[in-house]
């Protein structure tokens, strides 16, 4: 994963509460084998329509999404982050994402970050009025800052570390492989099991 | 002080714990589908890991799957690769998969249960956000993305943190013709779709005790529509029964059910939240708009926008009003129909089946539209045909199909058409989640039938 310290790049200004994963990509997007390819199906829905802010010229290069609250509600779709990022947005920022698509996001390196809604809002304001305004995400110091403005967001150290190290947690886990045999000792013979099939 | 039932199973999974760190959380199943594999065991393959504990691990062919033709090859190339994909998957890393045309073929969370795999006091995972219905054994159970998948397949853990606790206690008795689809529909509309977000639920009370196995799956099934990663009911006689004699019921029982028995939210517990619900006061209950949690009961009319006082609540109401082609004022009973899709993993089981026959046995559907009946597994169609509810359905008007999640999510050829309005027992009511610019309207699979029958919205009280 590739690492995350600092970014900067123009926001793209998306001004819909509730945005789900069936709109960040259909379903019938889903079928594809592998990681890549999904941004055309990023808010596919929604890309027909010109007045849509991602068809709009000023936007087209933005990196930061600043969406509305609930962003990525609905279903488990690691595919909502892939085609967000095939697409290029390296930030996303709401007042709230849903927490199946945040985990997701911060798993596989696109950074969600948590603001106020005011303070949403306002940066809609300033990137409307100057689609040029430079926002700078700063994971080391969690900041979101733009103008003379900057604002403090929270995220945990242990994820934090994660993304600045651009660590995979495949590999951490495989270190405790010790405690997951102790575990797997002491499991209760009751618990299930698939195979061998039973009929 | 005492422990909730979701903080007893948690402690009892962690592999462990360091400061400033997730929980390593040990999976007890993990079960796999075909939309959310191909790239984990891909990831595998490059990093040339196995499958750590196969016998802990099973799938099934359901997203994509045709409901028509289902021994014929996949007509959509597409679908077809994604189907083959996890086929060699499966053979390649010795996990067990149930294909098309196989008996325990079918939606995966229908799977699980109908297999006795699914136990109380369990951690069980999978690629899909309704993973949640397995809580309804008592188990924590949840969706997870892609790269978990990947992560659960090479470690048979993952890495989490450990959700706040919420209480929903539902008490009184439900009218006739109030099902746990209304319950769950009612309480997301109260909460809204972020009302559970880091929490998980649990779901208590004298109304929930009262249900079947099949309809606490439901309730716990839309969880994730408000906003929670998983929700919880407590075992009881009720869920032993339902496992017992299940294949994979425990060969060593007594032990298995003395565990299960330990298995309740202690009477001085705290949990973090709770809200309350009152079963008594319920009505069958439909969503007018494009996210679950826009629903009303049966008898009101579509909202007015400008009655909602929260701005971005009223904007996302207009939105969904001109998307659903829906007029404020317009009482929901009036609302035609023209497609009502009984199944998936909400309403999909026997049971469902069962009542929604029940309501439309010798009649017929409305001419003004069609109705699909998926049912949730090959086991469950079978089973349906045993009691010959294949044919009170085809002689209704309705078709009657092959299992897989079908109209639910419209990856298969199972999709509306553009405007085209659906009555439909699934979950969610998203913009274009049937079909690209279909239109939604959630339901128990009693409103469904009734609906059938009268072509508006309708409850079995309106006929």
């Amino acid at each position: 994963m590739e690492k995350f310290i600092k970014h900067t790049g123009t926001g793209v200004p998306l001004r819909r509460s509730n945005v789900d994963t069936d709109q960040i990509i259909p379903a019938v997007y889903l079928k594809r084998v592998t990681r890549s390819g999904f941004e055309d199906g990023l808010f596919a829905a929604w890309r027909n329509d010109p007045e849509f802010v991602l068809n709009k010229d000023e936007y087209k290069s933005g990196t930061v999404l600043l969406a509305g609250a609930d962003f990525g509600t609905g279903s488990s779709r690691e595919h909502a982050v892939w085609a967000l990022q095939n697409y290029g947005f390296k930030v996303v920022i709401s007042s709230r994402f849903a927490d199946i698509f945040r985990g997701n996001s911060l798993k596989g390196g696109l950074l969600t970050v948590i603001l106020p809604q005011a303070d949403v809002e306002a940066m809609w304001a300033a990137v409307e009025a100057d689609p040029s305004t430079a926002i700078t995400v700063d994971l080391e110091s969690r900041t979101v800052s733009y103008g003379s403005i900057s604002h403090p967001f929270a995220i945990d150290d242990y994820t934090r570390w994660r993304l600045m190290e651009g660590l995979d947690d495949i590999g951490l886990t495989l270190k405790q492989t010790d405690s997951i045999d102790a575990f797997e000792e002491k499991r209760a013979s009751h618990k299930p099991a698939t195979l061998p099939i039973r009929s | 002080m005492g422990k909730t039932l979701a903080e007893k199973i948690w402690a009892e999974h962690i592999v462990r714990q360091a400061d400033g760190e997730p929980d390593l959380l040990y999976i007890d199943l993990h079960l796999i589908h075909e939309v959310t594999s191909p790239q984990a065991f891909d990831g595998l393959r490059l990093t040339d890991r196995k499958v750590r504990r196969p016998d802990l691990t099973i799938a099934t062919e359901d997203h994509n799957v045709p409901t028509l033709d289902i021994l014929k090859p996949i007509a959509d190339p597409v679908s077809k690769l994604q189907v083959d994909t996890l086929r060699a998957n499966c053979k390649e890393f010795g996990v067990r998969l149930h294909s098309l045309g196989d008996l325990d073929q079918g939606v995966v969370h229908v799977v699980g249960p109908q297999l006795g795999i699914t136990q109380p006091g369990m951690t069980i995972v999978c690629g899909d956000s309704h993973t949640s219905t397995h809580g309804a054994f008592g188990a924590i159970a949840f969706g997870i993305g892609t790269s978990e998948v990947e992560h659960v397949l090479a470690t048979q853990t993952l890495p989490s943190t450990r959700p706040k606790t919420m209480a929903i206690n539902v008490e009184g008795t439900l009218k006739p013709g109030v099902t746990s689809k209304d319950i769950i529909l009612a309480i997301i509309a109260k909460i809204g779709t972020g009302g559970g977000q880091g929490y998980i639920i649990e779901y208590r009370g004298s109304a929930i005790r009262a249900l079947s196995m099949e309809s606490r799956m439901t309730v716990c099934n839309m969880s994730i529509e408000a906003g929670a990663r998983a929700g919880l009911i407590a075992p009881d006689e009720t869920t032993f029964a339902y496992i017992k004699g299940k294949p994979h019921a425990p060969e060593n029982w007594d032990e298995a059910l003395a565990y299960w028995k330990t298995l309740y939210t202690d009477s001085d517990a705290k949990f973090d939240v709770e809200v309350d619900l009152n079963a008594d006061d319920l009505e069958p209950f439909v969503t007018w708009g494009t996210n679950p949690g826009q629903g009303l009961p049966l008898n009101a009319s579509v909202p007015n926008p400008a009655d909602f006082a929260d701005s971005s609540e009223r904007t996302a109401a207009e939105r969904a009003l001109e998307y659903m082609g829906l007029t404020a004022g317009t009482p929901l009973k009036e609302i035609a129909i023209d497609t009502v899709f009984l199944g998936s993993c909400t309403n999909g089981r026997i049971e469902d089946l069962r009542s929604a026959a029940e309501v439309v046995k010798g009649k017929k559907i409305a001419p003004t539209l069609r109705m699909l009946v998926v049912p949730g597994s090959a086991r469950v169609r079978l089973q349906a045909e045993a009691e010959g509810l294949d044919k009170v359905f085809i002689d209704a008007g309705a078709e009657w199909r092959n299992a897989g999640c079908s109209m639910c999510l419209g990856m298969n050829p199972d999709q509306l058409a553009v405007g085209e309005r659906s009555a439909s027992t699934s979950n969610r009511n998203f913009e274009g989640r049937q079909g690209k610019g279909g239109r939604t309207h959630l339901v128990s699979p009693l409103v469904a039938a009734a609906t059938a029958l009268r072509g508006k919205l309708s409850s079995p009280a309106d006929l």
